[in-house]
């Protein structure tokens, strides 16, 4: 039998995790312990460094997740026990007792309204408001339905009410719903729990908990949202006034040595700071200070975001300012913010809200899910792992993604999840694996050129829409139009029952198109369409009036006047119903093999893991040899020399039979669309591939500063690296210069990884030579995560740290001394040297990667790197499908960060080259040759690269649509001027007949 | 005369303003009636024919909802649709439309507050302007 897969959490780790999976056909359990899916994601409001509204970018991936044929999502589930081994595990599977039935619950909030036990702490909101003891959990809830907290329930408590079981039309509601047991048996595991908050009631000093204008950074979230319980207005917690001064602590509870507190960096503050700072600069006129050590934006265009905040909105940033504490003036409720300002001398400010950042902690029951998988902790109490396999756990089959492995942002997690999901991938699909075969329906019936004959459900949804619109008149008015047949009230339409009286009525009454007014398409379209289905009509029949969430819903005192807009909104739904025709989805042949683009670690992780699955794969590489920038390195990570594991992956690749190596071979040219490449190549033949990983990298910025080239004594820290390991390294005075070649004006951005490899080399000659002076001369320390650790050992070794100026210039070098104006002592220092190391960035050769940019239509970034389809949630994809970015050639990262993001890729690309044909969104656009002239306005419209301009067979130009590429938004439809485009269930036609039906009352 | 009830189409795009409006609903904004949404994928979607036919139809106004710059579903299609709809005022000036009769708003989906907001403002908006030049030629 086929084993499924267990993902552990639903927060959008385990989501992405189980949608890649799901893609590939496999069956994929999802467990959360709450009673929604989305964790700390769907509480945030804004995501930095795009701002991008976190709902909108989470609830479709929410609403995959749940509508996923392959997903089975069970919330408020917890894993109890695991046995077995790596591709034949059994779990035990708690299922918590809920009291309300999710498949008959509509959400319709009855019960909330008449619950008594009121003025429970509501945990979505932080405790900021309160909820009933039946609730749904927030706006956007996946599944939206309703839950009993059993804990503060009369009935369940104490056996007296039962008010909610009484008014629950649908008889959602059991009291007697217990906790059960259920037994799963799965192939391989991912662990996505994510993490808890720091609690900040341990900074006592910053008053959390005494003072009430002192909140977390998590709470200020929700006082920004515009879902959140002040709707997104931020007021004093004290007051209710309007802030006029805002304060941001960093590092709460990250990188110090206090008691309860964290030694290592929690990787997000810095940003989640600024962008909040920003956000809630867009809102009101505020002062807002950031109280920092170092500043850390190291990813893709944090820097650049860090300075538009203080450039455009004028956020203050009070560099190296530790807050020693924070009192409260117990008349007007400010607050008073002590702290060491940047010349070292004692001051204070007054604010009138002060926000904690506080950091990333392992989950809250990590030590107890460790022991159930069988999995080892690290020292942190994150989840183990090392630098060559950052995914797996110590446990054969069982993989981490997300924050549980380390604090780490969206984009990183939603990589990982990726990769997570590739190896897991890799434990299910053998030879015996049998895809999950799609659900069989009757067949469709032919509708061509038959009169409309249109059924009607009108929706009451309990008292939603019928206490607000005359349901019966509605229904009643729909007969009246033409092509109904007939017209149906319905208590609840989304019941089972209601959809099999849908399905039936499709074949008695021969119907051959299906309108139901309820609630909204977003949700419950696909509920209808499979209703559709089962009745054996093609889904695109189907059609929706809103007359819920957009009506009955935000006109709840103008009865009369909701009734005529139903009427309309439903006349409307019938007239475009009318002009509906059946699609299908074309199909696209696939051809199943991949081509890598870069022999280096991301390319040959990725070649593996996609090779593992037993697919062809091409590593295409320019130089003579595999291996890429890491042959540089000659240190050891994890106890084990770089060197050596460089050796072991060439190895592994070469001796794969899947894996073709092509070095010395430089891409001409990728013609081709997804499933559907071809890679030309000199010094290779021509190569067919299905899906096409860009893991071109990046290389070392050349330095032209500090005579680097003609003195002797100046080096980069890659040859300090290199003198080190052989013996040749002599210094005894050293001085490292970070930021050469990053954070400049040129080159805007920061390498990242930099920091950590001056540590690294400054550790290792303190280590050899204690004697050694030693000075690292920087803008901020980035040793983010656990690399905080680095830091700490090269302070304790007696390694000096000096802060030049961020906005100032270079330290001067004269020979023998360096010259930098230290920002904290106030003065300039002079530094004997007879080495100094130049911690030179990364350089995205960018004229290279626009060469293969230009070949797929893939974007560049304005620093020069690839840019992805979405920063946050499509990190290794491409706009243009089959096309992937993974390794430096995205952004400059570390080598664990490289080898989990090209699993990630690899995983990603499976979801294409696993499958023998992929099929298209029905919705997409036709160019009519009859019409069209080839102007080729459309083709520039397309973002996705659909269109092309071919030469037709009667000799003139045509547009023509890829439906493999189309995305259905109908932009190009729009812009023909010969109104030859149409967009396939929202033709023009279709529309004005919308349009039309509203201001013709009288129905035809 | 009882009061003008202006006739407004509202064209919302499936990502972030049909979004948004079922936003306003879930948290049972209160707002006018006077508004009727038409569901596009993309607010680029919206051919300027759409918003021609509206007004020659009897609308009194017209109102394009979109995902904010940098959000769209699609890349940038919003972007395209302001372009658009820039032309579109341009041209009901000249034939005599207050170009204040179509409007161009961003509404995320989170954002159901600014979904009531814009639209009770704009009904207002309609409101002010009177009934639309071809109802007032009519009568």
């Amino acid at each position: 039998m086929t084993k499924s897969a267990l993902v552990i959490g639903g927060g959008i780790a385990g989501i992405q995790a189980s949608l890649d999976l799901a893609d590939r056909d496999i069956h994929v359990y999802l467990v959360e312990k709450l009673p929604t899916i989305g964790g700390t994601m769907s509480r945030l409001d804004k995501t930095f460094p795009t701002n991008d509204c976190s709902a909108c970018i989470l609830s479709p991936k929410m609403a995959d997740c749940i509508g996923h044929p392959n997903i089975t999502t069970l919330t408020f589930h917890e894993v109890m026990k695991v046995e077995g081994k790596a591709g034949d595990f059994k779990v035990t599977v708690k299922k918590k007792a809920r009291y309300v039935d999710p498949s008959n619950c509509t959400a319709c909030g009855d019960c909330l309204a008449k619950c008594p036990s009121k003025g429970i702490p509501d945990e979505f909101e932080y405790n900021l408001a309160t909820r009933r003891a039946i609730y749904i959990p927030h706006a956007q809830a996946v599944p939206r339905v309703a839950i009993i907290d059993a804990a503060n329930c009369k009935k369940i408590q104490e056996d007296k009410c039962g008010v909610c079981a009484k008014i629950c039309q649908k008889k959602a509601i059991s009291y007697e719903d217990k906790d059960e047991e259920i037994q799963i048996e799965v192939g391989s595991i991912i662990a996505a729990p994510g993490f808890k908050a720091w609690s900040a009631d341990v900074a006592t000093e910053y008053g959390y908990g005494r003072f009430k204008n002192v909140v977390t950074a998590l709470e200020f979230e929700r006082m920004m949202c515009a879902s959140g319980p002040e709707r997104g207005h931020i007021t004093v917690p004290s007051s209710h006034e309007e802030p006029k001064k805002i304060a941001f602590i960093q590092c709460c509870g990250s990188r110090s040595e206090k008691k309860d507190w964290k030694k290592y960096c929690s990787s997000v503050c810095c940003m989640y700071a600024t962008k909040q700072a920003m956000i809630t600069k867009e809102h009101a006129n505020v002062q807002e200070d950031i109280f920092f050590m170092d500043i850390r934006s190291y990813g893709k265009e944090f820097e650049a975001y860090i300075d538009r905040a203080q450039k455009e909105y004028g956020i203050r940033m009070h560099r190296s300012a530790r807050v020693s504490n924070v009192d409260e003036d117990p008349e007007t409720k400010k607050l008073i913010v002590n702290f060491t300002n940047s010349d070292g001398e004692g001051a204070s400010e007054e604010y009138d809200i002060v926000v904690l950042s506080i950091g990333l902690n392992p989950p809250e029951d990590a030590e107890k899910l460790a022991k159930i998988l069988g999995i080892e902790l690290n020292e942190f109490g994150f989840c183990k792992t090392n630098v060559y396999n950052p995914l797996n756990t110590t446990k054969e089959g069982i993989f981490v993604t997300g924050a549980f492995a380390a604090p780490k942002d969206i984009p990183t997690s939603v990589a990982e999840a990726s990769g997570s999901a590739g190896k897991a991938g890799a434990y299910i699909v053998d030879d015996k694996f049998i895809p999950r075969a799609p659900k069989e329906y009757p067949a469709e019936k032919d509708v061509e050129g038959k009169e409309p004959r249109i059924g009607v459900w009108v929706c009451h949804c309990g008292i939603n829409i019928g206490s607000v619109v005359d349901v019966p008149a509605v229904a009643e008015y729909a007969k009246s139009l033409p092509n109904v047949v007939l017209s149906r009230q319905s208590q609840y339409a989304c019941a089972q029952d209601c959809l099999e009286e849908i399905s039936r009525a499709i074949q008695e009454d021969d119907l051959n198109r299906v309108v139901v007014a309820s609630c909204t398409p977003r949700t419950h379209e696909p509920l209808f369409r499979e209703a559709c289905r089962d009745g054996g009509l093609n889904k695109y029949l189907f059609n929706m009036a809103n007359i819920r969430d957009q009506c009955s819903w935000i006109h709840m005192h103008a009865r009369e006047a909701a009734t005529e807009k139903a009427k309309d909104l439903l006349r409307m739904a019938i007239a475009k119903a009318a002009l509906l025709e059946p699609l299908v989805g074309s199909e696209i042949a696939v051809t199943k093999s991949a081509a890598v683009i870069g022999g280096g670690i991301t390319g040959m992780t990725a070649a593996l893991d996609i090779a593992a699955q037993g697919i062809p794969v091409h590593i295409i590489e320019k130089k003579k040899e595999l291996g890429g920038f890491v042959l540089n390195f000659h240190h050891k990570e994890d106890g084990k020399d770089v060197a050596e594991f460089v050796k072991d992956l060439i190895a592994k690749v070469e001796a794969n039979k899947n894996i073709t190596v092509h070095t010395g071979a430089t891409v001409k040219d990728i013609p081709g669309f997804v499933g559907n490449f071809k890679v030309i190549a000199d010094g290779c033949e021509e190569i067919s591939v299905g899906a096409i990983l860009f893991a071109t990298g990046a290389a070392q910025y050349n330095p032209s500063e500090y005579n680097y080239g003609r003195d002797k004594k100046v080096m980069t820290h890659l040859e300090v690296e290199s003198a080190l390991a052989d013996g040749s390294f002599k210094g005894k005075n050293v001085a490292f210069i970070q930021c050469v070649g990053s954070r400049n004006d040129t080159v805007k951005y920061c390498s990242r990884v930099c920091c950590a490899g001056s540590l690294r080399n400054a550790i290792q000659i303190k280590m050899k030579d204690p004697t050694a002076n030693v000075t690292i001369i920087h803008k901020d320390i980035r040793t983010y995560g656990f690399r905080e650790e680095l830091y700490n050992k090269a302070s304790s070794l007696g390694v000096k740290f000096l802060r030049y100026s961020v906005d100032g210039a270079m330290p001067d070098y004269t020979g023998d001394v360096v010259k930098a104006h230290d920002t904290i002592l106030g003065r300039d220092i002079e530094i004997p040297v007879d080495t100094l190391v130049l911690a030179a960035g990364l350089n995205p050769i960018r004229e290279e990667k626009e060469e293969l940019a230009k070949m797929v239509k893939v974007p560049i970034s304005k620093d020069g790197f690839f840019f992805e389809a979405h920063q946050k949630l499509r990190p290794v994809d491409f706009a243009t499908e089959g096309v992937y970015v993974a390794g430096t050639a995205h952004w400059p990262k570390f080598m664990d960060e490289c080898i989990a993001q090209g699993s990630g890729a690899a995983a990603r690309m499976l979801t294409t080259i696993s499958k023998d044909k992929l099929i298209s969104e029905g919705i997409v656009a036709v160019s009519n040759p009859d019409l069209c002239d080839g102007c080729g306005i459309c083709e520039g419209c397309c973002d996705y690269n659909a269109i092309t301009i071919v030469t037709g067979e009667d000799g003139r130009l045509k547009s023509n649509v890829n439906p493999g590429l189309c995305k259905g938004c109908g932009s190009c439809v729009a812009s023909c001027p010969a109104a030859a485009m149409e967009q396939r269930g929202f033709r023009n036609k279709q529309i004005i007949a919308e349009i039309d039906a509203l201001f013709n009352k009288a129905g035809a | 005369m009882s009061e003008f009830e202006p006739k407004i189409v509202a064209f919302c795009c499936n990502w972030c303003s049909y979004a948004g409006a079922d936003g306003a609903g879930v948290a049972r904004l209160q707002m006018p009636t006077n508004f009727r949404i038409i569901r596009t994928m993309c607010s680029a979607r919206v051919d300027p024919e759409f918003i021609l036919r509206s007004l020659a139809k009897g609308a009194d106004g017209v109102i394009v909802l979109g995902c904010h710059p940098a959000d769209c579903h699609y890349i940038g299609g919003n972007y395209r649709a302001r372009r658009r709809i820039a032309l579109v005022r341009m041209v009901l000036e000249q034939y005599g439309f207050d170009p204040k009769r179509l409007k161009l708003e961003w509404v995320s989906a989170s954002e159901g507050e600014k979904f009531q907001k814009t639209l009770t403002e704009f009904v207002e908006t309609i409101k002010t302007l009177g009934p639309t030049p071809l109802q007032q030629e009519d009568e």
